[in-house]
């Protein structure tokens, strides 16, 4: 499939943010109708690369070429220019605009006029070549996450882009909808244009993708030519620098109930409403909830961490019943969280790690006396977790925003579980990271599991929840549609359940 | 072409070197302003400097000038820091200067009078303060308009009981009667305006660093400002800590009008605060929020203040310099704090 005269090279490209090289000497070219994947660790030089060739940040060395011919990329818009489109991980759109008119944004019109129908008819086209279908009058605020995605992709293609970048594009989609996003690159691919599609889920990119680059520390470390016919183990290998081995759930001996909703109602506040949901969870047992994104996991996870007060329903942890739903509450009830959104609701970026790692407890005795601060207690907590859970940062009072996603993750884990929570309450954990953090992540949980310990998992990817989870309730427009063993369950079977087919278990 | 890149470190001399860069780029760019009104730059600045700090009697005047912006500077300080954005330190010091001026007309002990003055001026500035603060939390008014527009309300309100039952009958002017002579804050050094007041602001800095930087309060200020989201799933109650916020911050500002009453001016009029409350804002900000920079901030205002006074006498260059030498510290400040967390980069033309 390769023709020689490829669609995008770039040659020795190096990036340095002060003493940390993040890109060094890395050559990458896609051809025609050539699907590549990128993967590596976080913090390997994905983003930075892209950004290189998205006119983001200017490489200390190398160049980029362009159909042959050396370009200068400053700007998102020298990048269109050439050629180049990118999705990224946080769409780029306007929710009050229409799909039409995000589309036409930036586009210049005909003597001063917007061109909608002539917007309107591309729209239509791209969507026919590639089953990209999107309602041109609908609000963006009104579409669903795999539809936003669509139209990212078409806005590129609208804007004539010749090659593609997708920076971790299933990340955000259910199964069935991933299925969808593979036709419509495969479809893409056929007709000439390139593709770079990031990933940290090693089967999609064997599924997906005619050759990958594996980037490690900056650096190029291995090249697929068939992915296909390599093991994920084989690419983990040449991601990490040494083998990964999944952790193995042992068989557990579930105890008592640790966390019990009954008939938990919420009213429809912002997103959607919880629906008479059940559930119970015992002591060394995890419970996953599948769903794709918006049926209603947000505001259970919410209700469950006393953030939002149900109208009705009764919930229970630690055999305790749960009256005023405070934070504060449930949290002395025993409660652990690891939010969906660390940077939103879980750290607090601008201020020194180790008053994040203490933010929930700093009014108890361990960290504070009489409404004084106890700052060496704080310091001694901060620098113990930093050590245990392997945190990679200079120290306690560096800048919770300036680290990784992995290692804030850890350090949220790290204040959670040090103080032995009977209830632990999870989303999306393992949401961008990559399989080294993951994994520690894992092991964990199946930790804490072991402990006695009754643990909710709240995710999409259901590969992980099978893995991980003891059983999986699936969650439909604000219900809990069925709950299955996870030993007898199958991804298909979950997939169906998520679209609302009721479940047999 | 040049452009902004967002930087992943900010340098640890940034920190201290910030405001000096910023002084000083509004010294170079007020110079102009001084050229313009036919004055000689260095001369102008020359005197400036020597009528606020050249002797002992003008560093204490400085020093005098400098004690409201302390407070009000402490004020915004401390609300900043929470993200509540309070305005109305102006509105605030004046409700702290009429009640402590209407607590030091009642006769009783000096010592208790002062006492009750301050508490009565905190308390008044802490319940100006209040309004703006319930109206977020309540109904999530904005509080910059709220709190702006407050000063306004409190002003008129001044000025209708010192026109009104606090009118001295004999003069006719529109100023309060005087404190009680007992009430009068003891001056500190003979021959000089140095009052009890100065000392207390002094004092209240540090005293307001240790309680940002070392207690509990201090600690949930800083976090609901940083991230309330966080700071409510981490069970702070953001909507409490934001009114005690607002009491700490208008109590502070009416501080700040009991010193001017107590140890200054021992009546109210309407002209008792030349902006104190505003300046604060920029000794806030150039002090970057750290209530122990609040100190060198008010100084240098205050020099620039009596500098400039000084400078129009010797000069002819208009008084006003010192308002336009404050607006373009904040605006040169508000640039270089840009530079914390971006830096230039210069790129290449596009092809």
């Amino acid at each position: 499939m390769p023709t020689p005269d490829p669609l995008i090279e770039m040659r020795g490209i190096t990036k340095s943010f002060g003493a940390v090289k993040a890109n060094e000497a890395v050559d990458l070219s896609v051809a025609p109708g050539e699907i590549l994947g990128l993967l590596g660790e976080n913090g390997a030089g994905k983003t930075t690369l892209m950004n290189v060739l998205f006119g983001a940040y200017a490489p200390d060395a190398g160049e980029i070429l362009v159909q042959g011919r050396p370009v200068t990329i400053n700007s998102s818009a020298d990048a269109l220019a050439a050629g180049i489109g990118m999705v990224h991980q946080h769409f780029h759109l306007a929710p009050r605009l229409s799909v039409l008119e995000n589309l036409l944004i930036g586009i210049p019109g005909k003597s001063g006029r917007i061109d909608r129908a002539g917007g309107l008819a591309r729209l239509n086209e791209i969507g026919r070549q590639h089953g990209l279908t999107l309602d041109p009058d609908l609000p963006v605020s009104a579409l669903s996450v795999g539809e936003q995605q669509r139209l990212e992709i078409v806005k590129a293609l609208f804007r004539g882009a010749r090659l593609l970048i997708l920076d971790e594009p299933t990340a955000v989609l259910a199964p069935t909808e991933v299925d969808g996003l593979f036709s419509a690159l495969r479809s893409m691919a056929a007709q000439g244009l390139g593709i770079i599609f990031i990933s940290h889920k090693l089967n999609e990119v064997r599924a997906l993708t005619h050759r990958c680059v594996v980037l490690r520390h900056g650096r190029v470390a291995g090249r697929v030519d068939a992915p296909a016919s390599t093991t994920s183990s084989e690419m983990a290998r040449l991601m990490c620098g040494h083998e990964i081995v999944p952790p193995a759930r042992g068989p557990s001996t579930p105890g008592a109930a640790m966390l019990t909703l009954a008939g938990i109602s919420t009213s429809r506040h912002s997103g959607m409403a919880l629906r008479d949901v059940s559930l119970s969870v015992r002591a060394g047992e995890i419970l996953g909830i599948a769903g794709v994104s918006g049926n209603g996991q947000r505001a259970l996870a919410e209700v469950i961490s006393g953030v939002r007060v149900p109208h009705a329903g009764q919930m229970t942890i630690a055999g305790k019943i749960v009256s005023r739903f405070s934070p504060r509450e449930v949290q002395a009830l025993g409660l652990g969280r690891i939010p969906e959104d660390r940077m939103t609701t879980g750290l607090v970026t601008n201020l020194p790690l180790a008053d994040s790692m203490v933010l929930p407890r700093i009014g108890t005795d361990a960290f504070s006396r009489n409404g004084l601060l106890r700052p060496d207690a704080i310091r001694a907590f901060a620098e113990a977790q930093i050590k245990a859970y392997d945190i990679r940062c200079p120290g306690p009072m560096t800048r919770a925003g300036a680290l990784s996603g992995g290692n804030l993750q850890k350090a949220l884990l790290a204040r959670e579980l040090a103080f032995d929570p009977k209830v632990l309450i999870v989303s999306q954990p393992t949401r961008g990271l990559d399989i080294g953090a993951a994994r520690f992540i894992h092991e964990k949980f199946l930790d804490m599991r072991a402990r006695g310990c009754g643990i909710v998992v709240i995710g999409e990817d259901l590969e992980e929840l099978l893995m991980l989870c003891d059983r999986i309730a699936v969650m439909y427009e604000g219900r809990i549609v069925g709950t299955l063993d996870s030993a007898d369950a199958t991804i298909a079977q979950l997939g169906l359940m998520m679209t609302g087919a009721e479940g047999t278990g | 072409m040049i452009r902004l890149e967002a930087r992943t470190s900010t340098p640890a001399w940034f920190n201290l070197g910030l405001p000096l860069l910023a002084i000083g780029a509004t010294l170079v760019l007020c110079s102009g302003l001084i050229a313009l009104a036919g004055a000689g730059v260095i001369e102008a600045y020359g005197v400036m400097f020597s009528a606020s700090l050249g002797d002992s009697y003008a560093i204490t005047e400085t020093l005098v000038r400098a004690t409201p912006m302390i407070f009000t500077g402490l004020a915004v300080a401390v609300a900043f820091r929470a993200k509540f954005w309070n305005i109305g330190a102006e509105g605030q010091l004046l409700a702290g200067a009429v009640a402590s001026c209407a607590v030091g007309a009642i006769p009783m002990p000096g010592p208790l009078a002062m006492l009750l003055m301050a508490v009565a001026g905190a308390a008044a500035g802490a319940a100006v303060a209040l309004i703006p603060a319930t109206l977020r939390v309540k109904f999530k008014v904005d509080d910059v308009v709220s709190s702006l527009l407050l000063n306004s309300v409190i002003f008129y309100a001044l000025m209708a009981l010192i026109e009104g039952p606090w009118k001295d009958s004999f003069s006719g002017y529109p100023i309060s009667p005087p404190i009680e002579d007992s009430a009068n804050f003891p001056g500190l050094l003979e021959g000089t305006r140095l009052h009890l007041g100065v000392v207390a602001a002094f004092l209240a800095a540090p005293v307001i660093w240790f309680l940002i930087a070392r207690t509990t309060l201090g600690f949930r200020i800083r976090v609901i400002g940083e991230n309330p989201e966080a700071a409510r799933y981490g069970g702070i109650h953001v909507e409490r800590v934001l009114i005690s916020t607002a009491l700490l911050s208008g109590a502070l500002a009416g501080l700040a009008g009991v010193s001017e009453v107590g140890g200054v001016h021992f009546q109210v009029m309407s002209d008792i605060s030349p902006g104190y409350g505003y300046s604060g804002i920029v000794v806030a900000m150039l002090a970057r929020l750290n209530p122990l920079g609040v100190v060198p901030a008010a100084l240098f205002l205050a020099a620039v203040m009596t500098g400039a006074e000084a400078m129009s006498r010797a000069t002819g260059v208009p008084a006003f310099l010192s308002d336009v030498i404050q607006g373009t510290a904040l605006l040169a400040m508000l640039v270089a704090l840009l530079f914390t967390a971006y830096r230039i980069r210069r790129v290449g033309t596009a092809k």
